[in-house]
């Protein structure tokens, strides 16, 4: 899938991921897509809780070994 | 056409016309209550040990990544959250039934070990509080869990609205000068409960 930024937030645990995720995007235009590589367990429920609280689009998630991968469209 | 029949044609139209102004007033009336700008919430938090420092910070930082208005009222030994130096912050597995006490080193088997410390024991082993929030320090670092410090200067950076206790600021003899510049507000109870009473959140911790 296609991205225009990358977000690494391997290795942080809640409420991280979300906060570096926010960060992100207030750089980011509309339209443009973040994607966001995490090994918080958490981060599957909170990014798709997130996506619907702040109406980012969440494309796609995907699980690859011990890290998750969202695509999040601003 | 009878006279009968015009009455109910006239009743009728009088009835279609009260249900379209009465669906049109209520439609009104509910645009006017939905909530205007963000969600908002507000925390009251009590607690002045490393343990309890992290709900209240994770809760507001969470709520301002989600573009809600925050705002945190630190009183009692909540204060200690807002001192310049965190490094004060102590936890204490004495009458804590709750806390595990794991090891943050070692092989895995080792990690598991639940050690069950009688608190007669805690209690007289000099600096056994010390030595747990060192562990808990390490446990928390090994984990990816961000320090309190850090979560803090979050919360400030994201726009969290911090609000100082006065009553008991004066009660254990602080003064501003202890206390981080990024305070917004020194104020009482009166002050806040009314926030607290307009937020759509209001969690005690």
């Amino acid at each position: 899938m296609n991205f225009d930024k990358v977000l690494d937030v391997r290795g942080m645990a809640c409420p991280m991921p979300v906060v570096k995720a926010t960060k992100a995007l207030v750089g980011m235009s509309a339209g443009q897509v973040l994607k966001v590589v995490a090994t918080d367990s958490g981060s599957v429920s909170d990014m798709q809780a997130f996506a619907e609280a702040t109406g980012h689009e969440l494309l796609a998630s995907e699980v690859l070994g011990k890290e998750f991968v969202f695509f999040l469209k601003k | 056409m009878g006279a009968a029949e015009e009455v109910a044609g006239l009743d009728a139209s009088i009835a279609r016309r009260i249900d379209e102004a009465v669906a049109r007033k209520v439609e009104e009336k509910l645009a006017q209550l939905k909530p205007k700008g963000p969600p908002s919430m507000t925390i009251i938090a009590t607690k002045g040990t490393l343990d309890w420092a992290y709900p209240p910070f994770i809760l507001a930082s969470t709520g301002a990544a989600l573009g809600w208005d925050v705002s945190v009222f630190f009183t009692f030994y909540g204060l200690n959250l807002l001192r310049r130096d965190l490094a004060m912050l102590k936890v204490s597995p004495l009458g804590n039934p709750g806390m595990p006490m794991k090891m943050p080193f070692g092989p895995q088997w080792f990690r598991h070990i639940n050690w069950n410390i009688p608190n007669a024991v805690q209690s007289i082993v000099p600096g056994f509080e010390s030595l747990a929030t060192s562990l808990m320090k390490q446990t928390i670092k090994n984990k990816g869990v961000a320090d309190i410090a850090d979560l803090r200067a979050v919360c400030i950076e994201s726009g969290v609205n911090l609000i100082a206790c006065q009553m008991t600021v004066d009660l254990f003899g602080f003064s501003q000068s202890d206390f981080i510049a990024e305070v917004s507000e020194y104020c009482g109870a009166t002050k806040f409960l009314p926030m607290a009473q307009k937020a759509d959140v209001s969690l005690f911790i």
